[in-house]
């Protein structure tokens, strides 16, 4: 499983106020134990901290390199942003995320191959996000389509796509769930496919458990990256376990420990 | 043309290699070192990536009991039997790269010698031949914790390969291995989970897992050889996707188990005369190890030298020419 952290987002109070106050020490502490916990990836989103999103944006990813070289992963909906930021990210980076628009995520396509980065594209267009599975799987496929006639190759590419939170959408979780299937059926190895996990329980009772759950169903059904709370032992516990029941690994009575190194 | 599709496995990992032996230089005795593993690939496969390093053949030498060995061995080996170092020397004669001295006198059944004694037997081989050793235990755990560390004291500095390990005995073996800086052999009982099991537990301990060769129990041709392969292969398909705890080299203790058949020892089959009684136990031996080596195996303990000379004739027909 790709577990991308999420914690470094200025959502989370902790982080906005750090970047404010540019308090350093709290992005550090926050990379270093996400990656300790069992994060592949750091997500980096500004989020509604500042005006300033380059600037900040690089800052962060500058706190982060100091303590991990594990990849970042840019999150902003911005292009200008994005482009500016991209060329002065030291290491692996994955660049979060473009539409499945082929004009928009062709740009991405060649900004991600021109800096050896990976791509989040979301199965969203200018339509907005899809209310079936139908739409889901054709905008999966095109950006495939646009990921392989750039250049970028499938291993560095995630699809993702878009869960809602089940008190609003209730039919999403399961669309989304085939559309994974599908998905994963188009290439050969397929691309990753990612969830933004926790927004599955926004404003929900029992976030937890529901994030632990849908995580075990959707990898039934293809699921191979989510953008998750790594500190959520159980959640990342449910992640190796599914691993394991899906044949991905060995089991022994310390698996956990095992795969926890 | 049609272009002929590349069905080459892309693996994500690589056996671990393991060098067992010391020279002067590295504060030992030995002429030479041994190394094994390194393969990136299925064994053999040259066209999916690097073979690694052409398995080993082990020679085994017991501090005592030889007399029990069956008479086909007594043929080649004669009064070396007696003496664990003449014994020692014969098995580099037949083409020995180490030697696997088997402490079976220090079974409480078959001899109950000491430490002490063990350790006087790991000594007297250390000086009666040059090549790496390995020194593998009675199996009996209680024992098996007071002659090693003796043993392992005796060989410090050999860089010898020393067994073994197992889920309910690791501790002090582990600890003597790391004091006197020696290889370590991880057992299971056929059995794929425990033998990730035993690695994690002795790497909990504080041994290296680029330091473990794994021994996953050996049976032979017509004792369940098939079940050991599908464990070896099992094993070797998790480590090449990716899995360090499954990345050791392996080790087969083929002619332990070759000579433990009756086919081999009292060929059961009408056609079996005096005159090729022997060539039985030399076939079964050889095609025990041709066998495990096709599932993976770096090493493999063996004891006719018939059957090291088929089964190194195999592995140089199977390596891919150096470039």
């Amino acid at each position: 499983m790709y577990v991308i952290g999420e914690r470094i987002n200025g959502m989370f109070t902790d982080v906005k106020k750090a970047i404010r106050g540019t308090d350093a020490q709290v992005i550090k502490d926050l990379a270093k134990n996400q990656v300790a916990a069992g994060a592949t990836a750091l997500d980096v989103n500004v989020g509604p901290a500042v005006r300033d999103d380059e600037g900040a944006m690089l800052w962060l990813v500058e706190q982060i390199r100091e303590v991990t070289d594990v990849p970042v992963v840019l999150d902003t909906a911005k292009w200008d942003v994005m482009r500016a930021v991209v060329p002065k990210v030291k290491g692996d980076m994955i660049l979060n995320s473009t539409k499945a628009d082929p004009e928009i995520a062709m740009q991405y396509v060649q900004l991600a191959v021109e800096h050896g980065a990976g791509l989040i594209g979301l199965t969203i267009d200018a339509d907005g996000v899809p209310g079936n599975i139908d739409k889901r799987v054709e905008l999966g496929a095109q950006l495939i389509t646009v990921s392989m006639d750039g250049g970028l190759e499938l291993n560095k590419l995630f699809i993702d796509p878009i869960i809602l939170p089940v008190n609003v959408a209730p039919k999403n979780p399961g669309h989304c769930m085939e559309a994974i299937t599908q998905i994963s059926a188009f290439a050969d190895p397929p691309p990753y496919l990612l969830l933004g996990l926790s927004n599955v329980s926004q404003r929900c009772n029992n976030r937890e458990l529901i994030n632990r759950t849908y995580l075990a169903m959707a990898m039934a059904k293809g699921l191979t990256a989510a953008i998750m709370d790594p500190f959520d032992k159980e959640l990342m516990d449910t992640a190796i376990t599914s691993d394991l029941l899906m044949e991905k690994m060995i089991y022994c009575d310390s698996y956990l420990e095992a795969a926890r190194q | 043309m049609a272009s002929i599709p590349d069905v080459a496995e892309k693996w994500s990992r690589s056996i671990n290699t393991v060098v067992i032996g010391a020279t002067a230089e590295e504060g030992g005795t030995r002429a030479n070192t041994v190394e094994i593993g390194g393969a990136t690939a299925l064994p053999f496969l040259a066209f999916e990536g690097a073979v690694g390093n052409p398995p080993a053949i082990a020679v085994e030498v017991w501090d005592s009991g030889g007399d029990t060995w069956p008479e086909q061995l007594k043929h080649v080996y004669g009064d070396a039997l007696s003496s664990p170092a003449a014994w020692a020397k014969k098995g580099v004669e037949f083409g020995a790269e180490l030697i696997c001295l088997r402490l079976m006198g220090a079974h409480p059944d078959a001899g109950d010698r000491s430490g002490a004694d063990c350790a006087a037997s790991v000594k007297e081989v250390l000086e009666a031949v040059d090549v790496p050793l390995m020194i593998w235990g009675c199996a009996v755990d209680e024992k098996d914790n007071v002659v090693l560390p003796e043993v392992s004291a005796a060989a410090k500095g050999e860089n010898c390969l020393l067994g073994t390990a197992r889920e309910k005995n690791y501790r002090t073996i582990v600890a003597v291995c790391l004091a006197d800086k020696h290889k370590l052999i991880c057992e299971s009982p056929l059995d794929i989970n425990i033998a990730k099991q035993v690695n994690i537990l002795c790497s909990d301990a504080g041994f290296g897992l680029e330091d473990m060769v794994v021994f996953p129990t050996t049976g032979s041709l017509g004792y369940g050889i098939e079940y050991v392969y599908s464990i070896q292969e099992r094993g070797r398909l998790a480590a090449l996707r990716g899995d360090k705890l499954l990345s050791q080299p392996v080790v087969c203790d083929v002619g332990f188990e070759a000579w433990r058949a009756k086919e081999a020892k009292s060929p059961p089959f009408d056609t079996v005369t005096d005159e090729n009684r022997d060539a039985w136990g030399v076939m079964w031996e050889s095609a025990t190890a041709l066998v495990l080596l096709q599932s993976g195996a770096e090493l493999l303990v063996m004891r006719h030298p018939e059957a090291i000379q088929n089964v190194k004739a195999a592995i140089k027909r199977l390596m891919p020419a150096k470039s």
